[in-house]
């Protein structure tokens, strides 16, 4: 039986997978990184690095639940500071890990088997990061259940009516389905690590994770009903969940937040710095861990590609916000373009401009999206440039409202530094020991991509 | 010890087109109960056993309706009937501001349901599995391809099924102890 004619048009592009892989070398490749593998010092040395940080958030944190969020540079008029800023860039660069699990499982996209399993995992510890925040900076975290509905003997209830509420059900929502969708993905990858551990030990533990999975037809079929379902479901959950960040903005009457274009423009910001930060991981992983053969050019191209076309978005939706300012006729809106230009922040307004509209032009060239090097840095520049948006949006309109009696600056303090670099730190902690201990690629979805896996056609010629 | 300390018969193929012809014959020669064992979806093999339709979609359906009805309803409850709270003049059932929960918790519900209703279905977690047994078993989750006949089937013969099954040209045939 002849099937090596069977390749698809389009894969005449560089490959989703370099040629030469049978169903045996891609399970042996990806799990050994986690069963046999040994320790280098880099890796002790980063998670060094990276543990410490994440301990200087527990400082900043402990240092706050004793003192309050006076340590931090918030005060009227401006609130809302560090904290929700650095909420709203993490879950924006938790989007990215959604769309390439969800969305593109429903397009068909098959080149995303290869970086969905860690981009999935990069939301969840993203999210994780950016639940800190909004807890944090309830001044009371402790209290934080009270936000849930729950009979109580205050007989208290939330208020529905608040998009800060609505927060709450999202983001919680979010955070639990992708983990789910997470999890459902790895159990066949749990058993196959199960199945090839050396010791016992080891064994047990991937053994209770995949639950006796043994691949049967019946199983398959019930699990690509619910996988397609889960897909199906976090599709427009991911695009609902920043649509209500963005709500916390649109609903209020500053001028700058309340604006129809908030929910589409927060969405392609968030999917814009999601594949910034794929990018800013994938590309060293593939290289330390030699996995060039399965995250391809063709994969770093794609996700460049994506970058740009929402980096676009974004940039439509500064250029309506500008031409709002003037289009409107409203003083107060026009003071907020004369403001972000001319006042105390225009810094960070040209700093947000060239990272996030001019820099990344460069990737309509086909040599910066192939090098890898340009590629990562021109991610990093995304991510600065999607966190002073934030800033931007948070800090410039609070600044600057209605009342000049009422004007004030922000200034964040070591605290607010310590706060943010420390969820960075939690996030790569969390990066670095999940490369080690779970099967960052999908193992079983990588096998399906091999020619030896089809077997449609080849039963049809038969009959 | 039971009557039959047999679970079944297992066949080992080396590739996925080989189990699902041996899958079609096997279900075209009568067997009922058999099933088939591969390290990742085959297109056409759960049919190709007889399994044509699960209730995955129905659960998720019943779940999702559950959490929708109940977010709204509870949102109602709150806000109309028993914290009525009058915020900037807005009516007591402002639906608009309802929906959005009621998305949400549709969602998780809709979700959940659909991995503990895999999970459910599927009978797992399950500790111990008789198929497990065949040492050569462990390449199932790799690059073999399995196919079992239970010993309960009405047609099992433990000689008579392992000759039909040595016919379809496997690796090899072990009986499976339970």
């Amino acid at each position: 039986m002849a099937t090596n004619t069977q390749i698809p048009v389009a894969d005449r592009r560089v490959p989703v997978i370099a040629p030469g892989h049978t169903f045996s070398t891609i399970g042996e490749k990806i799990s050994n990184i986690v069963l046999s593998r040994p320790v280098s010092l880099g890796w002790i040395l980063g998670f060094l690095i990276v543990f410490s940080m994440m301990n200087m958030l527990m400082m900043a944190l402990g240092y706050l639940f004793i003192k309050g969020t006076g340590i931090w540079g918030i005060n009227i008029p401006i609130g809302w500071g560090f904290a929700i800023v650095n909420f709203v860039w993490w879950i924006g660069i938790g989007h990215a890990g959604t769309l390439i699990s969800a969305i593109l499982c429903l397009l068909r996209q098959t080149w995303r088997n290869s970086i969905n399993r860690f981009a999935e995992a990069m939301t969840l510890f993203a999210v994780a990061c950016a639940g800190i925040f909004p807890l944090a900076h309830t001044g009371r975290p402790w209290l934080a259940y009270w936000l849930f509905p729950y009979p109580n003997t205050m007989q208290y209830w939330p208020n529905f009516r608040s998009p800060l509420v609505w927060d709450v059900f999202a983001v919680s929502t979010y955070f639990t389905i992708s983990l789910v969708f997470w999890f459902v993905g790895l159990i066949p990858d749990f058993a196959s690590l199960r199945d090839r551990a050396e010791s016992t030990f080891v064994q047990r533990i991937y053994g209770l994770l995949a639950m006796g999975w043994r691949g049967s037809a019946r199983h398959w079929h019930r699990y690509e009903t619910a996988y397609l379902l889960l897909a199906g479901l976090a599709t427009p959950l991911v695009l609902s969940v920043h649509t209500v960040v963005s709500f916390d903005f649109a609903v209020g009457i500053v001028p700058g937040w309340h604006t129809t274009i908030f929910p589409p423009y927060f969405v392609a910001g968030a999917i814009y710095s999601g594949f910034a930060m794929v990018l800013c991981l994938a590309i060293p992983i593939r290289r330390i861990y030699g996995l060039q053969d399965f995250i391809t050019m063709r994969h770093l191209e794609n996700a460049a590609k994506v970058m740009l076309a929402t980096g676009l978005i974004v940039a439509y939706g500064y250029g309506m916000e500008a031409f709002m300012g003037w289009y409107s006729g409203s003083q107060l809106d026009s003071f907020l373009l004369w403001n972000r230009l001319h006042g105390p922040y225009r810094l960070s307004y040209m700093a947000l401009l060239a990272c996030n509209i001019l820099i990344p032009q460069v990737l309509w060239l086909k040599k910066f999206r192939i090098s890898t090097g340009w590629l990562w840095l021109i991610s990093f520049v995304v991510l600065v440039g999607m966190w002073l948006e934030r800033f931007i949006i948070v800090v410039v309109s609070l600044s600057r409202d209605f009342l000049t009696s009422s004007f004030g600056m922000y200034y964040p303090t070591k605290w607010d530094w310590m706060t943010f670099a420390g969820t960075i730190g939690m996030f790569l902690t969390a990066m670095w020991l999940f490369v080690r201990i779970l099967p960052m690629i999908s193992i079983f979805e990588l096998r399906t991509l091999l020619p030896e896996s089809q077997v449609h056609e080849a039963a049809e010629v038969k009959q | 010890m039971s009557e039959n300390p047999t679970y079944g018969l297992m066949a080992e193929f080396d590739s996925a087109k080989e189990l699902l012809a041996a899958a079609h014959k096997t279900h075209e020669a009568g067997y009922q109960k058999v099933d088939a064992y591969s390290p990742f979806p085959i297109e056409g093999l759960a049919e190709a056993i007889g399994f044509h339709k699960n209730h995955v979609a129905l659960v998720v359906l019943i779940g999702g309706l559950i959490g929708g009805i109940s977010a709204y309803a509870l949102q109602y409850w709150v806000a109309v009937i028993t914290y009525p709270v009058n915020i900037g003049g807005r009516p007591f059932h402002s639906w608009p501001s309802f929906i959005i929960v009621t998305f949400e918790l549709t969602i998780l519900f809709a979700g959940l349901s659909a991995a503990i209703g895999m999970l459910a279905l599927n009978g797992l977690p399950m500790p111990y599995h008789p198929v497990f047994n065949v040492p050569e078993f462990a390449r199932a989750s790799e690059n073999k391809f399995f196919l079992i006949v239970f010993s309960s089937d009405s047609k099992y013969d433990a000689a008579r099924t392992r000759s039909f099954l040595e016919g379809l040209a496997p690796r090899m045939v072990a009986e499976v102890p339970s």
